[in-house]
């Protein structure tokens, strides 16, 4: 039986279909008709937000934390542009988005008309791939074409742009299941033959190392089993890049932490001197691999991605496996375990020796102080006090971003979203918000820097309205810290406009959103009042007043290799040259 | 610093200078692409190419299958094989895009490109241009007294030459449709 309805109630009725409970988003003259049709329902939760931009950071963070994809509905023009920095950000870290915009009618496109733009021309390159749906036949397939796309091969953001009379006519729905889905059908199996010298190369090596990335994450929970399964097997040492951390436990006995430019001494050692790489779900992304031509000069690589475009764009590698990471690391392991699951234990020992020297410098120790809280410190207690708990961690970007990643421990994936690939500052106080409306009982933790956080703090009337308790903890140096050191290191000190005068109060500031507001300036009060704000039944400001100065190491300069890492204050004299400088 | 006594600062190149890093002969290859015949999908690949900074040396697209609303774009690139592997890549992974050739690597190709050419003259230069087209196998599409329009088909290179031959004997106007190409054989 066919079912006729309007463009507006197929919008809602695809959703539903698709299994999506929550849509973030803002209404709008062209989406009227879908806010009707939302209002009239009571199966799909509408989140309101306060500005589009959170709208998508929150879908990421649902997404990022519940592995399903996110979907937003805003308004033509604005609100459709509003979106773009979460689109770019969301298809840099391969995170599956659904957004629907509101257009103008069909007959008034190309007029110029009020609060129109040209959407699908302005996103195009922000998604992995859009529509402007001109006829309302065609639009319940479109949605669920678009939910296939967002979701296989690597995710990404997709946005479907809907005219509004396409909104208002009486067309045919078509169900999921009769969808004429897409010839979109990426390659999910890795090649066994290549898989197989990837085998025997792991059979052979004296200093292998594991290189893990988000897409081990997105591959799904079932990936991170198998990683686990294989580095306890195989006994080789993992580190992950900033998007995969949880795939591998923080605990574990092989976890040699993240590495990259603020990774850990260990991991970023080991990567220069090891002698079979295998990136599993990464991508050789800059702040990875610092100065291209001398990274990991005497490794074989192997590399399993979905995407074929990732493979030797960067980094030429030995052994590519274009695959889905599951698909292909359940292969790994049957193949290694048939041929008798064997290692060059000889070459492994002294491998880890070496590592264990690695280890033993210490590289995250830091000066603390008794009289103000070093930012480091502040991330040590929070670690400590909520360690064990049912925790999820968002960030925005910047020096605290990186003391989270090395300071907080992840045991299971899904656990921590940042933005990595774009590096959008704003994007953690929406994304713990999206997170909490997906596990409305755990503890959502946004780690934030004072200046990120200001950029989307209209979400806290989002927070506040929908009762996401969210905990804000704010390292707050009064100043653009990562920006600052920059300066520092490359600039002669000259802060250019790094440091932020006219600060709000964040506690009166948390009043007046009606939630509680701590403040913290002493390191004896910190583990006190943190455990107010763990314990406090609805969204937290916390104003952590840090050190002002303080730097993140360690750092891999950039334009230098791994083997010329800074581990603090001392090594910096001059170690920036002008070519260094021009990157970022 | 350095545990594994590995030479410090043996290179100056950076993060950035990626295409360096494989440094080889620039070559030119032709791609087929064949896409969904939707809106936007020139604007697709094209945005692809600027955006990437990859060169667009000629560029044809038209509808062959309509009922399957399949286009064929041919394009004729240029860089280091690893740009070359990168572009095909890239243009794999678009929604769009169905399948990519490398019309260049898979074999021989033959390659074609239309031309008209206005040319005006008078006396010797007037005979001259219409003896260099019989030469050249070139068509006359329109004539008047003072000028011809001169069809030509042919590889880009013979286009180039016989152009080159018109420009001192009147060539006033020239379009080029750009390259189709197709491999040889079954």
């Amino acid at each position: 039986m066919t079912k006729q309805m309007t463009g507006a109630k197929m919008v809602v009725q695809a959703l539903k279909d698709q299994g999506v409970e929550v849509v973030f988003g803002y209404p709008g003259g062209a989406v009227l008709p879908i806010y009707d049709e939302i209002f009239q329902q009571n199966d799909i939760r509408h989140i309101l937000v306060r500005h589009e931009q959170g709208a998508v950071h929150m879908a990421e963070g649902y997404a990022r934390s519940t592995g399903k994809p996110g979907v937003v509905l805003v308004t033509s023009g604005p609100g459709a542009t509003n979106a773009v920095t979460g689109l770019v950000d969301a298809l840099m870290d391969s995170i599956p988005l659904v957004v629907l915009t509101g257009q103008v009618p069909t007959f008034m496109i190309g007029t110029d008309g009020f609060q129109e733009a040209d959407t699908v021309g302005i996103t195009r390159p922000c998604t992995k791939h859009n529509w402007l749906v001109k006829d309302t036949e065609k639009l319940s397939e479109t949605i669920h074409q678009a939910f296939h796309v967002a979701t296989s091969g690597r995710p990404g953001p997709v946005l479907i742009d809907i005219p509004k009379d396409v909104q208002f006519a009486t067309a045919t729905y078509t169900e999921r299941e009769k969808t004429r889905i897409a010839h979109y059908q990426p390659r999910r199996e890795g090649d066994a033959g290549q898989i197989a010298r990837l085998v025997e190369m792991m059979e052979q090596a004296e200093r292998p190392i594991f290189y893990t990335g988000g897409g081990v994450i997105n591959s799904g929970t079932r990936a991170s089993a198998l990683l686990r399964e294989l580095v306890a097997e195989t006994d080789f040492p993992i580190t992950s890049t900033l998007m995969g951390l949880g795939a591998y436990p923080a605990s574990g006995k092989n976890w040699l932490g993240m590495l990259g430019m603020h990774g850990l001494y260990e991991a970023n050692l080991a990567m220069h001197g090891c002698d079979l790489m295998v990136n599993i779900g990464a991508r050789f992304d800059d702040r990875i691999t610092g100065r291209v031509k001398d990274f990991s000069p005497h490794s074989r690589k192997a590399h399993i991605d979905i995407d074929p475009s990732s493979i030797n764009k960067v980094i030429r590698v030995d052994v590519p496996i274009v695959g889905d990471v599951t698909l292909v690391l359940e292969e790994v392991l049957r193949q290694w375990r048939a041929r008798g699951s064997k290692t060059n234990k000889g070459g492994l020992d002294k491998w880890w020796k070496q590592i264990a020297e690695w280890r033993a410098v210490d590289c995250l120790s830091f000066k603390n102080s008794e009289k103000t809280i070093k930012p480091q410190y502040a991330l040590q207690r929070l670690e400590a006090l909520t360690k064990g708990m049912d925790r999820y961690i968002t960030t925005e970007v910047g020096q605290h971003q990186m003391w989270a990643a090395q300071f907080l421990g992840f045991e299971d994936p899904h656990r921590w979203m940042t933005s990595g690939g774009l590096g959008t500052m704003g994007y953690g106080l929406p994304a713990s918000i999206g997170v909490q409306i997906a596990h409305p009982d755990a503890l959502v933790i946004n780690v934030a820097g004072e200046a990120s956080w200001l950029m989307n703090m209209q979400e806290m009337g989002t927070a506040m309205q929908f009762r996401a308790p969210v905990k804000q903890f704010i390292l707050n140096n009064e100043r653009l810290g990562m920006v600052r050191q920059w300066q520092e290191l490359l600039h002669g000190e000259r802060y250019s406009h790094s440091w932020s005068e006219s600060l709000p109060d964040f506690v009166k500031l948390a009043e007046a959103f009606g939630c509680k507001g701590i403040k913290c300036d002493d390191p004896k009060d910190l583990d006190d009042a943190i455990m107010e704000m763990i314990r406090y039944d609805g969204p937290v400001i916390f104003d952590c007043l840090v050190e002002k100065h303080e730097n993140c190491f360690p750092m891999i300069p950039s334009g230098k290799p791994h083997n010329e890492m800074l581990l603090g204050e001392a090594d910096t004299q001059g170690v920036i040259g002008a070519k260094g400088a021009v990157l970022v | 610093m350095s545990a594994l006594n590995i030479k410090k600062g043996s290179t100056s190149h950076s993060a950035y200078d990626l295409r360096d890093h494989h440094s080889q002969v620039v070559e030119s290859h032709t791609l087929a692409v064949i896409v969904e015949n939707e809106p936007g999908v020139l604007a697709r690949v094209i945005g692809l190419f600027s955006g990437r900074g990859y060169n667009i040396d000629s560029l044809t697209v038209a509808e062959v299958d309509h009922t399957g609303h399949r286009s064929r774009i041919t394009i004729v690139t240029s860089g280091t094989p690893a740009v070359i592997d990168q572009i095909e890549a890239q243009l794999g992974r678009l929604v769009a895009v169905y399948e990519v050739h490398d019309l260049t690597a898979e074999g021989p190709a033959v390659q074609r490109e239309l031309a008209l050419l206005k040319v005006a003259g008078k006396g010797d230069a007037r005979i001259e241009a219409l003896r260099l087209a019989e030469i050249f196998r070139a068509n006359v599409v329109d004539s008047t007294l003072e000028s011809f329009v001169f069809e030509i088909t042919g590889t880009p290179e013979k286009i180039d030459a016989f152009a080159d031959l018109m420009r001192p004997l009147g060539l006033r106007e020239l379009a080029r449709t750009g390259v189709a190409a197709l491999s040889r054989g079954a």
